[in-house]
């Protein structure tokens, strides 16, 4: 590496895919107890499993971008890390608290969990994805303020690039939107508008600003294209994830009780939404056509393609699917939303992670690539775990589309335990395929041990 | 993309663009707020209806349940499950968990009192009677 203070960005690394392995355990435990209902009942029930599959997944993305901006900015501002020492610390500090809120969702039952954290206090518990115990929300914001202090003081005393100034503003709006999920009126409806502030300006807004940035890193690294073409690229982008996704978030505004004129915002800006995604498939696929070098890092590449098109598939293909108030009235919260959530989460964010950690740690490790073997075996938990996930998706579709009909299409409408065991067979096959996603995962654990002759810096 | 439109000019069109539908979406939202009470209920918020929102919110009834939608689709809706089942129903169905029926989805035993399980109650009817442009579409939800 260029830099030593890049070192950092292992230990954030390192943790990301420890975490990710448990959130796929959780998530195998829940779907099994979907066929299965009492499967680990009552030590580990169904909502506690969902918790933990959750907020790993958030927690190791968010070590996953704080790893990836603690290596590239670095190279991006040419100087060395603000403090690596903040860094560090700051891993240690996020590390025991996520580790110590999963023992918590775990061992204490919820409700004694919110009465012992504060929740008295300050009414922030139990609404899905912020989950989290009063000081483990205040421990988030101070990490997310350590991390967004530590880049742009970075910045700051370096060379300025696109690629940076994308990324601490994706940081920044991270952390603002973070804030909303302290606010949480007695109101239901409000409570729900501004749940959205953070969950959707998260992920269909601020995240991909980050993800854009770590997405242009890696192409310029590895194809050589000039940083003038991919920076300008990667504005456009983000131009078009901003103009679409801010009043896109009007596709939750549907059925909470907000206004019916959001049938008509949400409907015809989200619509817009698979915009940038498509954009962003061919601008990957163009960088990598017009490379002015052949890297020896050819996973990295296929991770890099890869995260464009399943983004695409999973954000914008299957948020179009049940995105128009139409249809969205027959799907709204069944199976379909699963489908989408999965693939999204794991075509979008899942990859460009895993894309920058197949870059990166090489060069952590000194040296430009893996061995060949070890680069073998990585593609394949690639196409393993992306193929799995793609049936994951599919299954859930299938689900999703026989409950809209049973349940509220059908002239005589069935319950929804009744639809469920209708479409268990669904269920089944989805938890075959989180298996060989499982199988994927281990086997690109696998790959970091597998030894031989690696390629050298030029 | 052609020489002629330069990196400047994509990042003020960024920053434009941004802020032009950042302020727009505030601006909806502020008229959002000012229609609500013609919508959200909000008259009906009790302090028994607030004691049932913390109760929902401290048992993690979101983690297998959807209300309007949204949550977990591991358990029925529950949006509309007042006029569904009606107050009666809910309780005893709240008491008498687990069912322990081999093979079935298990909701765990909360332990609530009484008072208590009249506020989850007092916040499902409540919620059932926000105006959410008839959404579910029928009454299984």
């Amino acid at each position: 590496m260029k830099y030593k203070s890049q070192a950092v960005a292992k230990l954030y690394f390192i943790a990301a895919i420890g975490l990710f392995l448990g959130q796929i355990l959780f998530g195998l435990i829940m779907g099994l107890q979907y066929v299965v209902g009492d499967f680990l009942f009552p030590a580990i029930p169904f909502n506690v499993a969902r918790m933990v599959h959750t907020n790993l997944l958030i927690v190791w993305l968010l070590f996953g971008f704080m790893g990836a901006s603690y290596y590239l900015i670095p190279e991006e501002s040419e100087t060395e890390l603000f403090s690596p020492k903040l860094a560090i610390i700051t891993f240690w500090v996020f590390l025991a608290a996520g580790a110590i809120t999963v023992l918590g969702y775990l061992l204490v039952p919820y409700a004694s969990l919110a009465k012992w954290t504060g929740n008295d206090l300050l009414n922030t518990m139990g609404r899905e994805f912020l989950e989290q115990p009063l000081p483990t929300k205040v421990g988030i914001v101070l990490v997310a303020l350590s991390w967004l202090f530590n880049i742009v003081m970075t910045v700051l005393k370096g060379r300025k690039t696109a690629i940076s100034l994308v990324l601490s503003l994706g940081m920044l709006g991270l952390a603002v939107f973070f804030l909303f999920s302290f606010y949480n009126p007695v109101n239901l409806v409000k409570d729900k508008f501004y749940w959205w502030w953070v969950v959707h300006l998260w992920v269909e807004g601020v995240w991909e600003l980050i993800l854009g940035a770590m997405l242009a890193f890696v192409l310029i690294k590895v194809t050589g294209v000039d940083r003038e073409v991919v920076e300008k690229w990667l504005y456009v982008i983000i131009t078009m994830t901003l103009v679409t996704g801010i009043i896109g978030t009007g596709h939750h505004y549907f059925w909470i009780g907000a206004p019916a004129y959001w049938q008509w915002w949400g409907s015809v800006f989200s619509a817009l939404e698979p915009i940038p995604f498509l954009m962003m498939t061919i601008f990957a696929f163009n960088m990598v056509n017009k490379r002015r070098r052949e890297h020896p890092n050819k996973a990295a590449v296929l991770w890099a393609l890869g995260t464009s098109v399943m983004a695409f598939l999973g954000a914008g293909l299957w948020g179009f699917l049940h995105t128009l108030a139409p249809i969205n009235y027959y799907t709204h919260g069944t199976q379909l939303t699963a489908a989408h959530g999965h693939l999204a989460f794991f075509g979008a964010y899942a990859l460009v992670v895993l894309t920058m950690i197949s870059y990166a740690m090489p060069v952590l490790r000194g040296r430009a690539a893996n061995p060949e073997r070890a680069q073998i075996m990585e593609m394949w938990s690639f196409w393993l775990m992306t193929i799995a996930m793609f049936f994951i998706a599919l299954f859930l579709t299938g689900a999703g589309i026989v409950q809209v009909w049973l349940q509220r299409m059908s002239p005589t409408p069935m319950s929804f335990m009744a639809v469920q065991d209708q479409i268990s067979i669904f269920y089944w096959a989805r938890e075959g395929a989180g298996l060989v996603f499982l199988i994927g995962l281990l086997l690109y654990i696998g790959s970091f041990f597998v030894k031989g002759e690696s390629h050298a810096f030029e | 993309m052609s020489a002629t439109f330069t990196k400047s000019m994509a990042r003020n069109v960024f920053y434009g663009g941004g802020v032009f539908f950042f302020l727009l979406f505030l601006a909806l939202t502020f008229d959002t707020m000012k229609v609500l009470p013609k919508r959200d209920n909000s008259q009906n918020i009790t302090p028994a209806v607030a004691h049932g929102k913390k109760l929902w919110e401290t048992n993690n009834c979101i983690g297998c349940h959807t209300l309007l939608g949204e949550g977990a689709y591991f358990a029925p809706e529950l949006g509309n499950v007042y006029t569904r089942r009606g107050p009666d129903f809910i309780k005893a169905w709240i008491k008498g968990q687990p069912t322990g029926v081999p093979g079935r989805r298990q909701m765990p035993q909360f332990n609530l009192s009484d008072a208590d399980i009249d506020d989850v109650v007092a916040f499902l009817k409540y919620a059932s009677e926000i105006n959410t442009n008839k959404w579910p579409p029928n009454i299984e939800g």
